[in-house]
This record gives C-alpha cells, structure tokens and sequence, in this order.
C-alpha cells in the first residue's frame, strides 16, 4: 500500500442490532459528504437486525471507493458498541488499526464469554480506546445514547472534523426533539474526552 | 447522459441507498405507480417511495398483498400506458412469475421495469437463485449495476428500454447494493404519461395472438443484443502489452475487482458487464485477446457458465466459481476476488484464540410469538408424533433454541399446505404455523384447500398486525378481516378461536390449544397481539 498517499478511512462499525449503528453511520456520512469525500457504507437490515451481531462497512476516501465491503486487513478503525462484537472483527484490522470500543457487555445469549477477558485481549491492539459508554450515557442523560458517546470516543481517531459530527448529531436527534439532541450531543462529547483523556 | 448530469447540476447529491436510488430513479423517470411485497433486501425501495414528502409524490405506492398481485397491479399501470415499478426480493419473482414471463409477451405500454433483488449468501433468504437466469428464461432486457450513480441512471434507462423495445426490463440488485449507501446525483425530472389503453390483440394472450407475440419477443432479440452491446455500462479495457490475464465482472463483482487490481503487477483486460443479453462481442473480443479469462459474478456462474458451453474455449483457460477458483455458493467479497485474481492476501491484524460466541437473530424482548410458541410447545409436549409446519417471518426463528418450536420454513405459505399433506400422510397431530401477512400472501388458497377437504390439523396464525421480519410494513390480513376470511374460508365456526399471547394467559391458551389439537378436522387458532417493536411506528 506505500506510495498511494490518498486520504482515507475504512471503518468497521459494529454492535448489537437496535443499537443504533446506522446512526453512527449517518452521522459519519453527512460530515464525509459535507467534507467533499466519496463514500461507501454497506449496512445489514432483515433478519440480522432481530438482536443479532450487525455491522458496517463505512469507506470514506477522497478517491474513488470501490468495493462496500472493507477486505480483510483493510480496516483502519473498528468502532464498536459492544465489547464482544469489537472482537468479532477484530481480524478485518489492518496491523497499525486502531479499535475503539464500549466496555459495556450487552448479554443476550446464554454462552457470553468472561467480560474481563474480552477486554483483555481487545487492550492488546496497540492502538485501542475503550470507554465506558453506559456509564457515559447515563451521565448524559439516557442509556441509549452510548452510541454517540462511542462516536465521540472515535472522533480524535477520524479523518472527519468535529464540528461536522456535531453538527449532524443535531440534525439527526433535532427533529426528534431538542432534549434528544442535548443528550446525544453531550454523550458525544463525554466519549471524546474519555478517549483524549 | 454526462451532458444532462452538468445540465443538472442543481439538484443536490444525496446519501442513498442503492434501493433508494432506484427509487429515485423511477421517480424521476416519470414514475406513476410503484407495487411491492415486502422482502430483505428489496423492501426500501417502496419504502423510499412512501416516505417521500407528499409534494414530491405524485404516483401510487402501495404494499401489495403478495408479488404476484403487485406485478400484476404493474401491468395493469402500463397497459393504461403509465411507468410503472414493481420491486421485490428474489424468491418474490418466484410468486410472480407466471405474470412476469407472460408480459414478456404482451409487451408494455407505458414503461414497466421490475426490480429483482438477490441475497447471494442468503443473509435473510432460503435460497440464493439469480434472477439474471429469469430475464434470460423470458428473453428480457436486464441492468445489473455495480454502484449507486447506475442504479439511478439505469432505472432511468430502463423505462425508456421498456417502452422501445415493448419489453418489460429488469434491474438486478444484490444484497450488497441494495443496502449498501453513496452520493448519487440525480437529474431533472421526466414528466409521467398521459393514459393510452393498450391494444386488446397485444394483451389478449389467447394462443392465436400468443403465437404471434412470443415470434414477436424472438424478432427483437437481435435488437436486444444489439442494445445491449452498445450500451455505455458495459466497458471493455484491452492491454496490448500483455495477453495473459483478462478478467470478466458484472455487479458488484467488478467492485471487487478494482478494489484489487491496482495491484496487481501487470495490468489486465478488463469486460464490465451491466446489460444482458450478454454483450457477445465484447465477451468474444476479450476472450480472444486473453490466454486466461477470470468470471467474477455475484450469483450463479451466469456468464462463466456460457462461455464455457458444452465444450470449453480451446486454449483457453476460464477460470470462476466453476473451475473453483471462486466459491461455487456464497457471496463473494474482496478478499475471495483477491485470491481468485492471484494476489497474496493483505496483512491483518492476528487476534488469536478463535471462534467466539455467535449471536444469532432473535425474538425481540416481549414478542407475542415467544408466548405462543410456548404455550404449543407445551401442549404438544404429551403428544409425540406431531410435527410443527412453520412459514416465512420471525416466528421461523422459533426453529433455533431456546424454542425449538418448529420443523419447516420452505417458502411463503407452506406452513398450511404442507401440514394438510403431513396430515394426509398421518402426522397427528399437524400443526401449521403462519404470521397474518404471509396468510394473505399465500395462505389463504392453502387455508382453502384444506377446509374443503376439513383437513385434521391445526392452523396458528399469529396476528400482529403487521410485517416484522422486514421492518413494519402494511399487513393486508389482519384484525376482524382476518377472521371472516377464516370463516368465509369454510372453517367451523366453533373451531376458530382467538387467543391472545402472554404469560398471564398462558394456561388459559394452553388448554385451548389442546382442545383443538383433540379436534378430528380443521381447526385455526388466531394469536391476537400486536409486534412489541413496530406497534409504535405503525399508530404514529
């Protein structure tokens, strides 16, 4: 890959389905296409989204991008909401990758694996941040916002510049209500320091 | 076309994705009426049509009862001269194919395209066909794009196709492009069709006129070709400097394969193909120019297949999912077009220790169909011999533990037709288990056959009002209706009963249960309660 200094991203966001993911991926999306880069992002919708292990595949260059899918190796970033789902592509990181990921288990299935594992061997990617995004979330003001405290956690990491997420976060949860969007947008704000920090 | 994209370069580009950017495209070719049944991976494409703002919609959409029904509502549109759109999931063509293969024959008269959605690698689907191997079967024009720019242009393209060939055309997607998001820029929007009535001779396919329209599709084959080879999708790259490799892509296959090729050390030839009739010459002139030809196709070895023929190119080697160089099933992705093209793998990072725990699918927290399938489990429990026939939507995840509730899920409507002929053959007892949407879409026939006949077995339709699987769509069976489609079917009376699934009722439903269960005929049990994760959507 040397020589070919183009400016791009490839991310592997990851998570529980009705974790809001996509939301994550909306967010990143505007701000790339407002920032005047090409992407692709490949989603998982149907039967998947039923409490299952979903993901994206988000590509931003400011070249063309051409396959949806990140190969194996190719992912620069894996942002997770989930701890066990981090792990689960963790071997689509490319080797100077970085993971970004919640340390919140969410536990729907009878075998999850022992937490403080997980989050061992998720410490060893030489790059990683892990937040605490429940904890973050409910100091924002709703557990379900630990998928904009993880997109704050990932913000020092992206190629995209903060007041284009923010401004996204706005437009997304706005119309949703302006109490949403506070929370969302301080939830982001909580990730990005407690992975600056 | 690169003209009225400068021409047009007021209109914003949007984030979309590639469903909705057929959709867009439809639109603003002219679009006057859209039909669809849901199914993963093609239902956001009416979705989109739905919930464009009502000032921006000026066309029919609606959710159709099955697909069948919806193309032919499609045809119905285009035979009173109108674009019309009908979209749907692979094995949806499978319903709809007796109407899709005959309007080959009638022809169009406003523009009629069809969108056919596939899921290699089955991601939500039970079986991964190709429907590029439908437009063949009915000698049809078919697009296949490989990013988001196409699928808009080329549903554009596709109603003007349609109507000057006198063909239906299809546009084929896969999973990936179909939830898959980019910027699309579109352009300036067509006005619609005024109404024009098509000619009776044309639509009247008694085998005096049939004859005389399927010579018809023949003659225009040549014309088809001759579009196809032509058309500005398709782009062919010779490298004179070296003849060993060239490599064939369609779809998103040809995504996979410039995601590669750079680097690659030398430079192959390089066919797109987006149009079908296969663009023959272009496939000769690579084929002719290459020692070794690669066939990377998202599917069926569609295109490998016929290359090949019965007897093979002499001197040549083809390589693809029939040679094993690519799977022969699955979807393919980068890294498998990767290792077909040659090249080592990229390096990635190595966690170790392998496999986790999967997370599989499943009911939703509060799901009225977790309380049925237990409260059937539980009366079946005493009575071995019986087998649960299930259908297509969520209640199929009962099949997987912790439920372990269901035997079968073969195709939309099976449950009821397939319990009759368990029952026939002496299962007892057979039960059937089938969601409110997909009884109207299929069930109602088999419900038909069976109450005719006063079949021993058990019907459950689980009725919440809604179709869950593929994210809260328009249910047409549904509520009291329901019901007195049960009773106008020719069940009894006293053995249609209602039941409404949750734990506080459990023993209660139970006992019903196994009153039916105990009953010599047909019985149908209705569990009446509202999907915990779409009710919401739906009142608002």
């Amino acid at each position: 890959m040397e020589g070919r200094e183009a400016r791009k991203q490839d991310i592997i966001l990851a998570g529980v389905g009705g974790q809001g993911i996509l939301s994550i991926a909306y967010v990143i999306d505007h701000a790339a296409l407002d920032e005047g880069l090409n992407l692709r992002q490949a989603e998982v919708h149907g039967m998947a989204q039923r409490g299952g292990a979903v993901q994206s595949h988000l590509r931003l260059s400011s070249e063309t991008v051409y396959s949806d899918l990140i190969p194996r190796g190719g992912a620069d970033m894996i942002l997770s909401v989930e701890p066990l789902e981090a792990l689960r592509y963790l071997d689509s990181l490319a080797p100077w990758g970085v993971v970004v990921t919640s340390a919140t288990p969410f536990r729907n299935i009878p075998d999850y694996p022992d937490l403080e594992d997980i989050l061992e061997r998720l410490r060893r990617v030489p790059k990683h941040a892990v937040a605490d995004s429940e904890k973050l979330a409910k100091e924002a003001g709703s557990s379900r916002a630990q998928n904009m405290v993880m997109l704050g956690a990932a913000s020092p990491f992206l190629m995209l510049k903060e007041d284009g997420l923010l401004r996204h976060i706005e437009n997304l949860f706005k119309p949703r209500g302006a109490n949403l969007a506070d929370i969302n947008l301080k939830a982001f704000r909580l990730g990005r320091a407690a992975a600056s920090s | 076309m690169e003209e009225a994209a400068e021409k047009d370069s007021a209109m914003k580009p949007e984030v979309l994705l590639g469903d909705e950017a057929v959709a867009l495209g439809a639109v603003h070719a002219g679009l006057s009426a859209a039909y669809s049944y849901p199914g993963t991976p093609a239902s956001e494409i009416l979705e989109y049509l739905l919930r464009r703002p009502s000032g921006e919609r000026d066309y029919t959409a609606v959710w159709s009862v099955n697909e069948k029904t919806a193309y032919e509502e499609a045809l119905g549109a285009s035979f009173a001269g109108r674009r019309a759109l009908v979209s749907m999931k692979h094995v949806g063509l499978n319903v709809a194919a007796d109407p899709f293969m005959n309007s080959a024959l009638t022809g169009v008269g406003g523009g009629l395209v069809v969108v056919a959605a596939d899921d290699p690698g089955m991601h939500s689907s039970q079986n991964e066909q190709d429907s590029r191997t439908y437009a063949d079967f009915a000698r049809i024009f078919c697009f296949e794009p490989a990013g988001h720019q196409e699928a808009y242009d080329m549903a554009r393209e596709a109603f003007d196709l349609s109507e000057k060939f006198d063909i239906p055309v299809m546009l084929r997607l896969t999973t990936r492009i179909s939830h898959s998001r980019s910027v699309v820029a579109p352009r300036e929007a067509r006005s619609q069709n005024p109404l024009r009535l098509g000619q009776w001779q044309d639509w009247t396919l008694l085998p005096v006129n049939a004859r005389r329209r399927f010579q018809r599709l023949l003659e225009r084959q040549p014309e088809l070709r001759a579009a196809s080879e032509a058309s500005p999708f398709n782009a062919l790259t010779l490298n004179p400097r070296d003849r060993r490799l060239g490599i064939i892509a369609s779809g998103i296959a040809w995504n996979y394969v410039q995601e590669n090729v750079r680097d690659l050390e030398t430079e192959p030839s390089l066919l797109k193909v987006s149009t079908y009739p296969m663009p023959e010459s272009l496939i000769r002139r690579l084929t002719d120019h290459a020692e070794r030809v690669l066939v990377a196709e998202d599917g069926y070895p569609l295109i490998e297949r016929m290359l090949r023929g019965l007897y093979g190119v002499p001197g040549k080697t083809i390589l693809g999912r029939m040679s094993g160089e690519l799977p022969a099933a699955g979807e393919l992705s980068p890294d498998l077009v990767r290792t077909a093209m040659g090249l080592k793998p990229l390096k990635h990072y190595e966690p170790g220790e392998r496999p986790l725990a999967g997370r599989p699918p499943q009911l939703c927290a509060g799901c009225p169909h977790t309380d049925t399938l237990k409260a059937l489990t539980e009366a079946l429990r005493d009575r071995p011999g019986s087998n649960v026939f299930s259908d297509i939507g969520c209640y199929t995840l009962g099949a997987l533990p912790p439920y372990n509730a269901v035997q079968t899920c073969v195709c939309m409507g099976a449950s009821i037709s397939m319990a009759r002929g368990g029952s026939d053959a002496g299962i007892r007892p057979a039960v059937a288990v089938i969601g409110d949407s997909t009884f109207g879409h299929s069930g109602i026939t088999s419900l038909l056959s069976a109450a005719r006949a006063d079949a021993d077995m058990t019907v459950f339709i689980l009725d919440n009002g809604t179709v869950a699987m593929t994210g809260g769509q328009t249910s047409c069976a549904t509520g009291p209706g329901l019901l007195k489609i049960i009773e106008g079917a020719g069940v009894p009376p006293a053995h249609i009963r209602v039941i409404e699934p949750l734990p506080r009722n459990h023993e209660r439903n139970v006992q019903i249960i196994r009153e039916e269960l105990d009953h010599k005929g047909l019985s149908v049990i209705v569990a009446v309660r509202e999907c915990v994760t779409y009710s919401s959507k739906r009142r608002g």
